[in-house]
């Protein structure tokens, strides 16, 4: 067991609260947190729907092993459908709140309609309440959870919250708890800015109890947990540099895009590295990052804790950014640094805390702005226009696009439409580096062709967290595969994708996969919830999450034409590095993966498929 | 040997693996509102701290309680709340100059760390050793020895 076994449906439109059971045959069938809320949605959400009217729904999900000792076991994930992609959105978060809420007896929150006025749900334990926002609409997330702290008189109240950029309809606005943890991408922020619910805050002192099988379930966790800390990336690389070991191995590889994906390689790269977060500054002989940070229930710690020189540009006379907050992963790293070719490691984490304090995902923020400085360059975007002299590599404009998107300032409001709309708006949508409407990650697939692959498929658009062929092709996990090659790639990234699935559904990190294999997870879920969690019987739900998420897709709309990548990475070789010359070799892949999947050439799901799946 | 819990602020990540074992010990549930020590985090400073019960040799909360509720584990110096005795008075919580006595509202009863009777599940479950369960005679003993090194190990040669 391990599902709290209640959900609580929220209405805002006629400001309604209920308790429902959790439906366990679907848990049986989809174990909780991306499969089970996904399963609630496409059930009760017509795909068609506008993603920004009251018709769409919010879901925040725990998994099964969410405020358990299972390692990484506090996550949550918010689902609905993306007011970035249109299609379906599943953004997942550590911090502690998913565990809070499951420790006051929820396995999740669905949240229906749109609330007349500024509104935020307040959880404590059974007792739910919909409380009048009007004070905190317009405050950061920074802000806001500090007020709801000091307004309830309780220090241990955790709160998942937007910014500014939820409010203002940034179309990737994130969903922040614990002030620097995030459901990042996609837009999942913007959804719940349109229904006019600012935050939820939550008490849970109930625990979570009811493991089927206590003994095991103990030595399946403590064997988990050596996995973790005697492997090398997870025991070591993870908690030194956070996933910022990877900046400077992606470059060397010739996968990091840069300057919009004009280039491959980033000159500046080790300027950005997680190696010189730990270098001495010149100027206070301070390093940038203060330490590392675990979220609930996690042991391995990547989270990085970092503060800004105070005398740096970006922060002179602004003493609300000196104090320690959370610093740069991986992935903003790259987005808001080689993206648009900025190696200011102080400006980058000046961004990064804009994006936590107004909630936007930095990615696409960090893509829109690479998009911005190439339309700049091509001089089709004017300092007029812009506000800002806006070259790649300057600094100065990354950190004035920052303060003014969530703001709705000046031509933060075009900034705010994502580079789809953005370049599309100036008659250049070859310049959006995105897939469905999702700007890429932190790897060029030119030099990493299954990520091709991977991101084509994608079921939320370019992700890294949904089939995540980087460990295989470039760190050797769980085998080494070669990057610049496209054999056996389908096979690849269908494992990785369904693998990933059963990881996002059970409540557990996906970073645990570093170390972790399904084999690993498996006895955790099986002793925690169900015998019936076999190896065989998880790769199934895997698939099972995959195609459904697809079939709604689908049905919203979607078709095989939407798995493709900009022409760019298709027609453009890499200039420098070990793929040199290489374009993405997705045609050579996609046919093969859709055979291997069961789709038609059309991307559809076969009738055989959905029958072998139970779709 | 007495042994006591030993606290490295450094070494903390904040993860609350020990929040959960400690109330898994005395709950059988995982349940961070249940522990009897918790991880403090300075936002501002990025520092996480553990913080529990010191075991206080003249302690204050068994001296204040009114109904001998709170006796001394000889074994391992633990100061322990018998539930049984416990009317819920929540004298002690006043009396202890830490906070590290709470009263629980479900049960009517205050709880403080009681060292697990010797085998401290924090310790146990902490992945960093930001908590360890030492000689209390020697708690200060990785500290000195930290401190030799930077010291005191020169090569001599040099």
């Amino acid at each position: 067991m391990t599902w709290a076994g209640k959900i609580l449906r929220v209405n805002l439109t006629q400001g309604t609260i209920k308790s429902e059971p959790l439906n366990m045959q679907w848990a049986r069938e989809y174990i909780g947190q991306r499969g089970l809320a996904t399963k609630y949605f496409v059930e009760e959400v017509d795909a068609k729907v506008d993603p920004l009217s009251p018709e769409n729904k919010i879901i925040y999900a725990t998994g099964p092993l969410t405020g358990t000792m299972a390692s990484t076991g506090g996550r949550y994930s918010v689902i609905t459908k993306g007011a970035l992609t249109g299609a379906i959105a599943c953004s997942n978060s550590g911090g502690y709140f998913g565990a809070e809420l499951k420790m006051a007896g929820w396995d999740m929150i669905i949240v229906e309609g749109k609330s007349p006025k500024p509104v935020y749900l307040y959880i404590e334990n059974d007792k739910a309440e919909l409380r009048d926002a009007s004070a905190l609409w317009g405050k950061t997330v920074w802000e806001t959870e500090p007020w709801i702290k000091n307004h309830h008189q309780d220090p241990l109240i955790r709160v998942s919250s937007i910014g500014r950029a939820g409010e203002n309809g940034v179309m990737y606005a994130a969903v922040v708890n614990d002030l620097h943890r995030a459901a990042g991408r996609s837009g999942v922020g913007t959804v719940m800015g349109s229904k006019n619910l600012k935050a939820i805050a939550v008490r849970g002192t109930k625990g979570v109890g009811n493991v089927r099988d206590p003994k095991a379930f103990m030595a399946a966790v403590n064997a988990g947990k050596k996995v973790l800390h005697d492997n090398a990336v997870t025991g070591q690389g993870l908690p030194k540099y956070g996933t910022q070991v990877l900046m400077n191995v992606i470059n060397e590889i010739g996968a990091l895009p840069t300057r919009n994906h004009r280039d491959v390689q980033f000159e500046g790269a080790k300027d950005i590295s997680g190696e010189a977060m730990h270098e001495p500054r010149k100027t206070d002989g301070k390093p940038n990052l203060v330490t590392n940070q675990a979220c609930f229930g996690c042991t391995i710690a990547c989270g990085r804790i970092s503060k800004i020189d105070e005398t740096h540009f970006s922060v002179e006379n602004k003493p609300q950014y000196w104090g320690a907050s959370g610093g740069l992963e991986y992935e903003a790293a790259w987005a808001l640094g080689s993206a648009n070719g900025v190696n200011d490691l102080e400006a980058l984490t000046y961004a990064n805390f804009i994006c936590n304090e107004d909630g936007m995902d930095p990615i696409t923020f960090g893509a829109t702005v690479g998009a911005v400085m190439e339309l700049y360059d091509m001089g089709l975007l004017t300092k007029e226009q812009l506000g800002v002299e806006a070259p790649f590599g300057s600094a100065k404009a990354l950190t004035y696009f920052a303060e003014i998107t969530a703001r709705g300032e000046g031509f933060g409001k075009e900034l705010a439409l994502g580079s789809k709309r953005l370049t599309a708006k100036y008659g250049h949508p070859e310049l959006s580096m995105s897939v469905k409407g999702q700007e890429f990650p932190a790897y060029d697939s030119r030099g990493i062709q299954g990520m091709g692959l991977a991101y084509a498929t994608s079921n939320r658009g370019a992700c890294h967290l949904r089939g995540y062929t980087v460990a295989s092709e470039v760190l050797g996990i769980p085998v080494k595969t070669d990057p610049l090659v496209t054999e056996g790639k389908p096979e690849l990234v269908k494992a990785f994708q369904d693998a990933t699935a059963v990881f996002d559904s059970a409540g557990i990190c996906l970073f645990t996969s570093f170390a972790w294999t399904l084999a690993d997870v498996q006895p955790q879920l099986a002793a925690a919830c169900l015998e019936e969690f076999t190896m065989d019987n998880l790769n199934t739900i895997g698939e099972r999450i995959w195609n459904m998420e697809r079939d709604y897709n689908n049905r919203a709309g979607f078709t095989a034409k939407d798995d493709t990548l900009p022409p760019r990475l298709l027609q453009e070789p890499a200039k420098t590095g070990p793929a040199k010359g290489l374009t993405n070799k997705l045609p050579e892949m996609l046919p093969r993966y859709y055979e291997l999947r069961g789709w038609t050439p059309e991307g559809t799901l076969k009738p055989e498929t959905r029958a072998r799946l139970g779709l | 040997m007495q042994k006591s819990l030993h606290i490295d602020p450094d070494k903390c990540t904040g993860c609350l693996q020990c929040e959960m074992a400690c109330s898994y010990e005395n709950y059988g549930l995982f349940n961070t509102s249940k522990s009897r020590i918790k991880v403090f985090d300075f936002h501002e400073t990025g520092r996480k701290v553990p913080y529990t019960c010191t075991q206080c040799d003249e302690a204050w909360c068994l001296h204040a309680c009114p109904v001998e509720a709170i006796k001394l584990d000889a074994a391992t110096g633990a100061k322990i709340v018998l539930d049984n005795v416990c009317v819920g008075c929540k004298v002690c919580t006043i009396a202890c100059p830490f906070g590290t006595v709470n009263y629980v509202a479900d049960t009517g009863k205050v709880q403080k760390c009681d060292l697990c009777g010797g085998e401290p599940a924090c310790a146990e479950a902490c992945p960093t050793g930001a908590i360890t369960y030492v000689d209390a005679s020697w708690t200060g003993l990785s500290r000195m020895q930290q401190w030799a090194d930077k010291l005191g190990n020169q090569n001599a040669a040099a």
